[in-house]
């Protein structure tokens, strides 16, 4: 009996392991092609490179004309952190005030609230263009940060909403009978006891802002604007399949530091995306 | 009274920026994008009213109905896979495996770099001519070719990318699973059920809340798949349209051709196809969706 079932375990153990490693072999072998020598990249399927050279990575830092890959990065950084730092401050503000606060409306904004939620970008992507087109935004990092200080993600907005509701009410009361306010308490109570749901935020805003090709693309022209996805996706239009080596380098570096960030956060991602479904 | 109202004025001083972003981002173009759908609008010269014209064009447009076929061929293949995938390994995870957070990490791997640049990169290379999938075809003696270059195959290997990322739903079907009450798998043992019975009969109607909602969030993304079939076709949608997914021709339409007005119009009709399928969805769900007594 024990046998058979340390036979199944093992088994299993054994179709887990090799199935996952297949379906990570084609990043791996990225990892692996970006540090050989141009010619071997096609000549040799297998993942120990015979000769390692940082040559792709060199090649690939300079490889868009006049500006680096350093300048994406650093455009990549700006707009992902300040998206970052928006989220955590307006849609804790607007989650503070639905989760512990009476106002007139409250029920209308709160389902108006769901419903921004479910609602495809696409539907807002003209008129939202034209506005920030005359404003004279485009071409800015404005109009990809400015809706994050205007809490449009209303999806952070909820996540934040049912974790405050658990927050014991208790410590609200006894702190407004110490005479504080509710800025106080959402200021001295809420935030620090808040703190998972604000990392989650924070992780998932900074991810999803550096992956995010669509509206980077729309909104930045010039190249010195250029972001991560955007100076790969001129990259493989210009020099495209002559010289996978420094693209595949270039594409590398690019994932860095969300897997950075991942091997960091491990729990809360996993948890975060457990508990309430958000998509990876 | 008077603190009553002082603090309406706190509440709305919390939800401000909320507010302005609400009217101003997404409630006024919405309805202002609603009403370009029914103008000819390229930004530079005022939109000018034409009715129905952009819908009727649609419908009548050849690049349309196909970006329509490719989506939904996308959507009614590719979302059973990734679900089918995603809770076959998350049973298998589930039976007190040791080095589970190890397997999950793996797992959920592909899901975290697949929607980037980088990854579409590599499809690119992986499914081209002299591919790592032709590689392995090698192997056995098969001469594959360019898949993505061939418009017969094109959509499929972005299927295989997206189904590649199941890992995301697996996560929260894991979750799930731990739900489940261990005593209903042992007395169905001491019953002599076998592992497939317990399958149908304890996990799969219990797993079922969760599947509804991994099945309703797996079709919104579906539906609004750009980023891969982007970079795959560099742009173009090609070979021959074979993936000219629904928001690229929308993308298209809107920022390549300035077409503004019929883009509106796509935008206005995906809302109005995601509203459908989701009330269908929801609606067939209380036929199959079992939820504890």
């Amino acid at each position: 009996m024990t046998n058979s079932l340390n036979f199944k375990k093992l088994i299993t153990h054994l179709f887990v392991l090799g199935f996952g490693l297949v379906m990570l072999y084609p990043v791996v072998w990225m990892v692996s092609s970006s540090l050989k020598p141009e010619y071997l990249i096609f000549s040799d399927p297998g993942l120990w490179p015979k000769e390692v050279t940082f040559d792709n990575y060199i090649k690939g830092w300079q490889a868009v004309g006049d500006v680096t890959f350093g300048l994406f990065f650093k455009n990549s950084f700006v707009i992902s952190v300040i998206a970052m730092l928006g989220n955590l401050v307006t849609c804790s503000m607007a989650a503070y005030a639905f989760a512990r606060m009476n106002f007139p409306l409250k029920k209308t904004f709160f389902a108006l609230m769901i419903f921004t939620i479910m609602l495809p970008t696409h539907v807002t992507l003209v008129p939202q263009y034209v506005i920030f087109h005359s404003l004279d935004w485009v071409n800015t990092i404005l109009p990809l940060t400015v809706p994050k200080l205007l809490a449009t993600d209303g999806f952070f907005i909820f996540l934040m909403v049912q974790f405050f509701r658990g927050i014991p009410k208790e410590l609200d009361e006894s702190a407004t009978m110490d005479g504080c306010g509710p800025i106080r308490i959402y200021l001295r109570i809420i935030l620090p006891l808040a703190v998972p749901a604000l990392l989650t935020t924070a992780i998932f805003t900074f991810m999803w802002t550096w992956d995010d090709f669509f509206s980077q693309m729309i909104y930045l022209t010039s190249t010195d604007k250029f972001t991560v996805p955007l100076g790969l996706r001129l990259f493989l239009d210009s020099e495209g399949s002559s010289s996978w080596g420094a693209l595949f380098a270039m594409s590398v570096l690019s994932l860095i530091p969300i897997m950075t960030i991942f091997f960091f956060f491990q729990k809360q991602i996993v948890e975060g995306i457990a508990t309430t479904g958000l998509k990876g | 009274m008077f603190q009553a109202k002082k603090n309406y004025l706190i509440a709305y001083g919390f939800l401000l920026p909320w507010l302005i972003g609400l009217i101003g981002l997404v409630l006024g173009p919405m309805i202002s994008s609603l009403y370009l759908s029914f103008t000819n609008y390229d930004l530079l010269t005022s939109p000018e009213w034409i009715g129905i014209g952009n819908y009727t064009d649609l419908f009548g447009d050849r690049v349309f109905k196909k970006s329509v076929e490719v989506t939904l061929v996308f959507v009614i293949v590719g979302v059973p896979l990734q679900l089918l995938g995603a809770l076959l390994v998350a049973v298998l995870l589930n039976q007190k495996l040791r080095g589970l957070g190890f397997y999950r990490t793996i797992y959920y791997i592909p899901s975290l770099l697949g929607g980037s640049v980088a990854i579409a990169i590599l499809w690119k290379n992986i499914f081209g001519l002299d591919g790592l999938i032709n590689d392995f075809l090698a192997w056995f003696g098969i001469q594959g070719e360019g898949w993505v270059s061939n418009p017969n195959y094109a959509v499929y290997t972005l299927i295989a990318l997206a189904v590649w990322q199941f890992g995301s739903s697996m996560v929260i079907f894991l979750a799930g699973l731990k739900q489940i009450p261990m005593e209903l798998y042992e007395s169905a043992s001491v019953d002599g059920a076998t592992a497939f019975r317990k399958f149908k009969s304890i996990t799969l109607p219990l797993i079922t809340p969760v599947l509804l909602f991994n099945l309703i969030m797996t079709l919104i993304k579906s539906v609004q798949v750009f980023t891969s079939a982007f970079i795959v076709s560099e742009g173009t949608g090609g070979p021959s349209n074979s993936t000219m997914f629904y928001t690229l021709l929308l993308y298209l339409k809107g920022f390549s051709y300035f077409d503004m007005g019929t883009a509106a119009a796509m935008a206005w009709l995906l809302l109005i196809f995601l509203g459908l399928l989701t009330a269908v969805v929801f609606f067939t769900s209380k036929y199959w969706v079992h939820y504890g007594d």
